[in-house]
């Protein structure tokens, strides 16, 4: 406990203060997070169950924030959707943050014809736009969940290797890792447990910007009638379903899965920033 | 013969630089090196920066691949280590200290486990053992039980040597290479990172090649001495006779600019302009 409480205030006096930023924006991040895995619990009414004596209807104390076209509750689908909406960004995150981070440490632990040979698929990569590949795979494979999961988790990839690439080469010069060779240590040893190590916190810097993005550009699919499919609840989809609504004056329900949307992106991508800005920092 | 450990042989070492141009331009960093060192004793190279003796190091080391000539370790040549097998039988004979104390140590490894790792990385004995070998060798060095979990950034640059010492001690090689490895620490720390190794050198059989542009730490480091110069060695004999009556102008000059009371710098004359 001790140790505990030294090491918190010696981080403390290193950093000057406790980022409040982080810590209000990283707060909400937690409550979406607590909402996507219990959100469906917490639902008030079934988010499928259609009520057709009560469609389009205002926020009202049966409805909180309620009704879509169909009479099913807003907030009950906001809570239900958030599952999906997180789930398909969250995959994306986890593989293109594995697949960029084992490519890079590969690039910057090689050199020579592999980095040189990386650095020009990715440079190519940064050139395509996600959602096009999204629609693509969407075309090819089908509307669905997966489509766009599988599509987006590609395109992320140079995102976050490029940035790790740099931070893996920097390790690799280092004079521990020189030892490490002179040791006879193995290659993959050492890139995994010295290198990735040491950049690891870079890689989760990038995976919680990337994150904010993806669910971006995930919900954007679903908007397009590419991603999830009617009746399943999605932000996006929502959006999409609540723009018939928008010229009867009906806005809550794009109007709520939007604003949700919007502080996921925001609060995902301003604590990813502070992250990195603060490693980068502290060397 | 057979006390020699190191023979290196007409040692040759080109950089190509200034591959932007088109051309590139070739730099002699080490240029027709020989030098035996015998078992159990301890050599210093001299130069100043760009004279090649780090290079020199690095090569013997195995870290830099050799343009030209042959090093034998034992009467047996040293191949350059391509395979992770040669690296591994290779890294129980010659180790090395680097210059940086901060660097040379991975920030996020404790001290403990950095040692450990390489003992569970070349002997085939439990955990116990390598828990009591790495006491065992942090104390060899002067640190204890304590400095076994603490991250590096808790450490002195004087422990941290200390510790880069005890890992490349932990795989009791026959040729310990210091490359400038006191360099980076105050006067006082220095002397007693020089006496550590001195006492080390007294109970262990092993051997130094010592790496320096400091000629106070060389005397009192070494047995022989190498001098060199822009690549190539000047001048070479027991530290004594090196340091004190100096047969080389070259050798003569760095002593000349040893800071000393009442001494004033002079400025040398066939420097060329650009350096």
């Amino acid at each position: 406990m001790s140790t505990l409480t030294a090491r918190l205030s010696s981080r403390r006096t290193r950093t000057g203060s406790v980022d409040k930023v982080v810590l209000v924006f990283g707060t909400v991040c937690g409550f979406l997070i607590l909402m996507a895995v219990f959100g469906p619990l917490l639902a008030p009414h079934p988010p499928s169950q259609t009520d057709i004596l009560a469609t389009s209807q205002g926020p009202s104390g049966q409805h909180l924030l309620g009704t879509d076209s169909l009479g099913r509750d807003i907030l009950s689908r906001l809570l239900a959707g958030a599952r999906l909406s997180f789930l398909g960004p969250g995959i994306i995150v986890v593989v293109s943050a594995t697949a960029g981070t084992a490519l890079a440490i590969a690039a910057a632990w090689h050199g020579g014809w592999l980095d040189r040979g990386l650095n020009r698929v990715l440079n190519v990569m940064f050139a395509v736009p996600g959602i096009l590949v999204a629609v693509l795979a969407a075309a090819v494979f089908g509307a669905g969940f997966w489509a766009p999961v599988l599509a987006l988790s590609l395109v992320y990839i140079p995102y976050v290797a490029r940035v790790v690439r740099s931070a893996a080469v920097r390790e690799r010069r280092m004079p521990y890792v020189e030892a490490c060779e002179l040791a006879g240590l193995s290659a993959w040893r050492i890139c995994t447990r010295h290198i990735l190590r040491n950049v690891f916190p870079i890689v989760m810097a990038q995976a919680t910007i990337g994150f904010g993005s993806a669910l971006m550009d995930f919900g954007a699919t679903s908007f397009l009638g590419l991603g999830v499919q009617p009746p399943s609840a999605e932000w996006g989809l929502m959006v999409s379903d609540g723009r018939s609504e928008l010229l009867d004056g009906a806005l809550q329900q794009s109007l709520s899965a939007g604003a949700l949307i919007v502080l996921t992106v925001v609060s995902f991508n301003i604590v990813g920033e502070r992250l990195s800005s603060r490693i980068g920092a502290s060397g | 013969m057979t006390t020699h450990l190191l023979d290196v042989h007409h040692l040759r070492k080109v950089f190509h630089v200034g591959r932007a141009k088109g051309r590139s331009e070739e730099l002699v960093a080490v240029d027709d090196v020989s030098f035996s060192l015998e078992r159990n004793s301890s050599l210093a190279v001299v130069g100043e920066s760009g004279s090649g003796k780090t290079t020199t190091a690095r090569i013997i080391a195995g870290l830099e691949s050799a343009t030209g000539g042959s090093i034998e370790l034992d009467g047996k040549p040293l191949a350059s280590p391509d395979s992770p097998r040669s690296r591994r039988l290779k890294a129980r004979e010659i180790q090395m200290v680097f210059q940086d104390p901060f660097g040379s140590l991975d920030p996020r490894q404790k001290v403990g486990a950095c040692i450990d790792e390489l003992l569970a990385a070349h002997f085939d004995h439990d955990k116990a053992w390598r828990r009591d070998r790495t006491m065992e060798l942090l104390a060899q060095v002067g640190l204890d039980e304590r400095h076994a979990d603490e991250l590096p950034r808790r450490l002195s640059g004087g422990q941290r040597q200390r510790v880069a010492i005890a890992r490349a001690l932990s795989l009791e090689p026959k040729l310990l290479i210091l490359d400038e490895a006191v360099s980076a620490l105050d006067v006082s720390v220095q002397a007693q990172v020089l006496n550590l190794l001195s006492d080390i050198r007294e109970s262990l059989d092993i051997t130094y090649l010592f790496v320096s542009h400091d000629l106070a730490v060389v005397r009192q480091i070494s047995d022989h001495c190498i001098v060199m110069d822009r690549g190539r060695i000047v001048e070479m004999g027991s530290t004594e006779s090196v340091l004190d009556s100096p047969a080389e102008d070259y050798t003569k000059q760095l002593l000349d600019a040893i800071p000393r009371p009442g001494w004033t710098p002079s400025r040398r004359r066939d420097l060329p302009a650009s350096v």
